[in-house]
């Protein structure tokens, strides 16, 4: 391999946002419609003892899990650049969540109306995290079924909070709805600096 | 060429697949251990090789790490392209720390958003997409 290394490859500040949402909801898909690489993949394995078996031998109560998390990345400009990354749609990962969302710049909670009890948890989350977020209903095949507005009352969101309609497979579509949340987040900082 | 590790990592007969599980225990790369010795490293921290592969290089696994890291790459990046745990990169990336082979640069201090300029940075960078 070249063993020249340029020392003026700029290291650029990153940022992430997440996309949360329950299985099948289209995380990866929405993050694969505007990140500028194929959406990939990390995994973590646990390793979890067993809980409520009263096996002696020691062997046989170890369970180990892989949980998935797929992300895409956005260039901004050389010197900033945005990553996205799906949440484990389990909830019984929730510590890894706790690792995700440090530092997150916000998030968006991909819902579905065949399925809208799934976004609960991730908005409750959110909310007692105070992380900004975004509720973008995934329509599935043009199935809209629901107004913003319904589906607003149905999760009992705050009126701050931006809900809008979306196709998770659609770039501009998708842009959108990062735009939306990233000029909710500019609301937020600029409402909290004092005047 | 033929010296980088992640060359042949898809390449040749694929006598066994990932249904199988993998064929050697991720925590072996490790010597075992699970946990970083000393820092940890957030999913976007990027990570740049302050050298090329030295020949004491410690094992294929760290070597990959660095000829990965000859760019700027974030911690998830690297692990996901490595195909090995964040767990174990973790590990991994803190030998190569220790030993002064990469840097790292984390992201800004968490718990605060990002200013007014960078927010409006990114809108403007998304619009432009």
């Amino acid at each position: 391999m070249d063993s020249v290394r340029s020392d003026t490859a700029p290291v650029p500040q990153a940022l992430k946002i997440l996309v949360a949402g329950g299985f099948g909801a289209g995380k990866t898909t929405l993050v694969g419609a505007v990140s500028e690489i194929a959406p990939l993949r990390t995994e973590e394995v646990l390793t979890t003892a067993g809980v409520g078996t009263d096996d002696t031998t020691g062997v046989a109560t170890k369970t180990t899990t892989t949980v998935a998390m797929d992300f895409g990345r956005i260039t901004i400009n050389p010197s900033l650049v945005l990553y996205l990354f799906g949440t484990p749609g389990q909830n019984r990962f929730w510590f890894l969540w706790d690792e995700l969302a440090t530092g997150a710049l916000g998030a968006v909670v991909l819902a579905d109306t065949r399925r809208l009890a799934d976004s609960f948890a991730a908005i409750d989350y959110f909310e007692q995290r105070n992380t900004p977020f975004v509720i973008a209903v995934n329509c599935f095949d043009n199935d809209q079924r629901y107004t913003a507005e319904q589906v607003r009352e149905a999760l009992d969101v705050d009126g701050h909070v931006p809900v809008l309609l979306t196709d998770a497979r659609d770039r501009m579509s998708v842009k959108n709805v990062l735009i939306t949340l990233v000029e909710h987040v500019l609301t937020m900082v600029r409402s909290s600096v004092p005047a | 060429m033929s010296t980088d590790p992640l060359d042949g990592v898809e390449e040749g007969p694929a006598w066994w697949d990932h249904e199988a599980g993998p064929v050697v225990r991720p925590y072996m790369v490790t010597g075992g251990r699970v946990r970083p010795t000393t820092v940890d490293f957030d999913l976007i921290t990027y990570l740049v090789a302050t050298a090329t592969l030295a020949a004491d290089t410690p094992s294929p696994e760290h070597q990959a790490i660095l000829a990965l890291t000859q760019e700027p790459r974030a911690v998830a990046e690297v692990a996901s392209r490595v195909d090995l745990p964040l767990g174990v990169v973790r590990v991994l990336l803190c030998d190569l720390l220790s030993d002064g082979l990469i840097s790292r640069y984390d992201p800004p201090a968490t718990d605060h958003l990002p200013n007014v300029e960078t927010l409006q940075a990114v809108i403007h960078g998304l619009r432009a997409l």
